[in-house]
């Protein structure tokens, strides 16, 4: 293998719902090891693009790619091996409810690995401490949790496997300013321990600043514009223009030297 | 490529445990390493730890969790380092590390976890007895302080409420009744016929349904059925907020939700009772007149006037009020109870469903004795 192929790779994806067309011919890759901010106006198609990439809803046409291979053509075990290497963080947690915080990290243990008991226990545990749970929330059911903590505890269940690929939606949206930065600090930190490839879907221009390497936006049913974020905020199209350069992101921007040193230190 | 298998080899040299790992170390191999390495590592004697991953060809956090399960000995943390191996097993091995420093042992067995259930759930069934009175003590206050107060007195939502709770279930309570009167009154053809006196299944239905079955089964259905709304609108509102914008633009939430439910439960399950005493005893008519014991509806009607004394109506009547109350009490309390999360709000319907009727035949049983005591 002389190039490594990208972990996640769209190629003229076309998603239409009756005759509303959503995503035309769009083009869509993500290298190892990077962070990938995905952005868009409402209704621009991004959770259904991220339900495509995950294979939960097929494209009606195009192919999504894992690792240079298309979707498609996996057999049913390599498509449940590929599943192993996808964590997913939903946007509410998604966690199970009848479940505690550690039973939850433990279901794709028990599911696709043959562990005893104890050092599963033992491995969801640790995995609890990474997202930086304290140990008593291992035995506490997700309504015992606070929004955040909610967040932590599905981000616990979504690295169970060692996954690869981690796929966040609006993971700080709901969080206060303190934990959003807490939540990105540790995006960075587990890119970095477990050598993530990441994608997450977010309106929080915060997170776009501090950890990801680049942004894509959604605009007129394709990746308009794909590039570090201060390109893409030059870009020159409508929804971008008033998106970077409103008053909120203006006011972000400002004190880009912050965000750096954040940056660099995590 | 196939992996070699994962192998191990400690050795000590001067108080350094040094731990040479090779092959695949991931979630495939750890349950096999998992034992081995754990007995290895019982009763050795050392300071620092060092580790050579070179020989590693795959390692994750569940490989590096194991590994680093020998940093610590004796309850004892040791210092270690990665003597050789690449820059992302030294960060993999951090965070394992980290993992094993920062969590304290914790034992949870299996036959305690039960025992702890047994205990939470015993002191969780007294805490709701206790808050049920409270909030049954705090009810009575307020509606005494709405009763001396007319203009307190909400009567378009008692109504409305009159015509939910007790209206809209006449049919199905009717029904029901008629159908336990009639079964009661088959009972009584089959059982006292054998013996020559089916005459006497007319005193059985009058006693069965005036005394215990109309208003027991009201109160049953009842409180399935309007109980768990109580609980649900109340809970409902109070996961939206709505209660705490009630509170804070001054309206009280006990005299606007409580007592018009109460209120308009206490005016209709006496109503329902009678209807359901009617009912049954009407079932109990038909069948006497249809079957083979051919008791005639005028029979029928002058044995019960004669046999079953007005008493017994009261007998029955005197619970529904009661019923009424705790019906009500219980489904607002636990309305009122709900946290913001959905599942609290369905554990919290259920939970009022179950304590109403309970706390129903409860009663009943505490009348029955009284009664029997004072040979009414």
């Amino acid at each position: 293998m002389t190039s490594t192929p990208a972990p996640i790779e769209a190629r003229g994806i076309l998603t239409q719902f009756g005759t509303n067309v959503v995503h035309e011919n769009l083009d869509f890759a993500v290298r190892k090891g990077e962070i990938v901010g995905l952005v868009g106006g409402s209704g621009t198609g991004k959770s259904v693009l991220m339900n495509t990439l995950l294979g939960l809803k097929s494209p009606e046409g195009g192919d999504v790619r894992y690792f240079g291979k298309k979707r498609a053509d996996l057999s049913p075990k390599e498509k449940t091996k590929l599943q192993n290497e996808i964590g997913v963080l939903f946007q509410g947690g998604a966690l199970f409810s009848s479940m505690t915080v550690r039973q939850n990290v433990m279901v794709p243990l028990i599911e696709h690995f043959d562990l005893p008991e104890a050092l599963m226990r033992e491995l969801a545990d640790m995995k609890i401490h990474m997202v930086g749970l304290p140990p008593e929330a291992a035995v506490l059911y997700p309504a015992d949790l606070s929004g955040g903590m909610r967040k932590r505890a599905g981000l616990a269940r979504s690295l169970a496997l060692d996954p690869q690929i981690l796929f966040l939606d609006e993971p700080t949206a709901g969080l206060d300013p303190i934990g959003a930065h807490a939540f990105d600090q540790l995006i960075l930190a587990l890119r970095e321990a477990m050598d993530l490839t990441v994608l997450m879907i977010t309106h929080d221009l915060d997170s776009l600043y501090a950890i990801c390497d680049r942004v894509a936006v959604l605009v007129d049913k394709k990746i308009g514009v794909y590039d570090t974020l201060d390109k893409v905020a030059q870009f020159d199209h409508p929804w971008v223009q008033e998106y970077f350069g409103g008053p909120r992101a203006r006011a972000t921007m400002a004190t880009p030297g912050q965000k750096r040193r954040d940056k660099a230190s995590a | 490529m196939l992996a070699a298998p994962a192998t191990y080899d400690l050795s000590i040299q001067a108080r350094t445990l040094r731990i040479v790992a090779k092959g695949l170390w991931t979630l495939e191999t750890v349950a096999e390493l998992d034992p081995k390495l754990r007995r290895d590592l019982k009763g050795l004697v050392y300071e620092h730890v060092a580790f050579d991953l070179t020989g590693v060809e795959g390692l994750d956090t569940a490989g590096a969790f194991l590994l680093t399960r020998a940093i610590e000995s004796d309850n004892k943390f040791k210092d270690w380092v990665l003597s050789a191996g690449n820059p992302g097993q030294q960060t993999l091995l951090k965070v394992a590390a980290d993992a094993q420093l920062g969590e304290p042992p914790r034992e949870t067995q299996q036959w305690r976890d039960v025992l702890v259930r047994t205990g939470k759930a015993t002191m969780r069934f007294l805490d709701e007895t206790v808050d049920t009175f409270a909030f049954l003590g705090q009810f009575f206050s307020r509606f005494v302080g709405v009763l001396l107060r007319p203009s307190h007195w909400r009567l378009k939502s008692v109504v409305a409420l009159m015509e939910e709770v007790g209206l809209d279930a006449a049919p199905i309570v009717a029904i029901l009744a008629f159908a336990i009167g009639a079964v009661i009154a088959y009972m009584g053809a089959n059982l006292l016929g054998q013996l020559g006196f089916s005459v006497f299944m007319v005193d059985l239905v009058g006693f069965a349904m005036l005394r215990e079955l109309a208003v027991v089964i009201t109160a049953i259905l009842i409180a399935g059925r309007s109980a768990s709304a109580f609980t649900a609108q109340i809970g409902a509102m109070k996961m939206r907020q709505e209660t705490d914008a009630m509170t804070v633009m001054g309206l009280d939430t006990f005299e606007t939700l409580v007592v018009p439910r109460a209120v308009a439960m206490l005016l209709t399950l006496p109503i329902l009772t009678f209807l359901a005493m009617m009912s049954g005893i009407f079932g109990g008519l038909i069948v006497a007149w249809v079957t083979p014991t051919d008791i005639s509806p005028i029979l029928f009607i002058n044995r019960l006037r004669e046999m079953v004394g007005i008493s017994h109506f009261w007998v029955g009547m005197v619970k529904a009020p009661f019923f009424a109350i705790v019906i009500a009490i219980i489904g607002c309390r636990q309305g009122l109870a709900v946290s913001g999360s959905v599942e609290s709000l369905g554990s919290r319907v259920t939970t009022s469903v179950v304590q109403a009727i309970f706390a129903v035949i409860f009663i009943d049983a505490l009348f029955a004795v009284l009664f029997f005591q004072l040979g009414v």
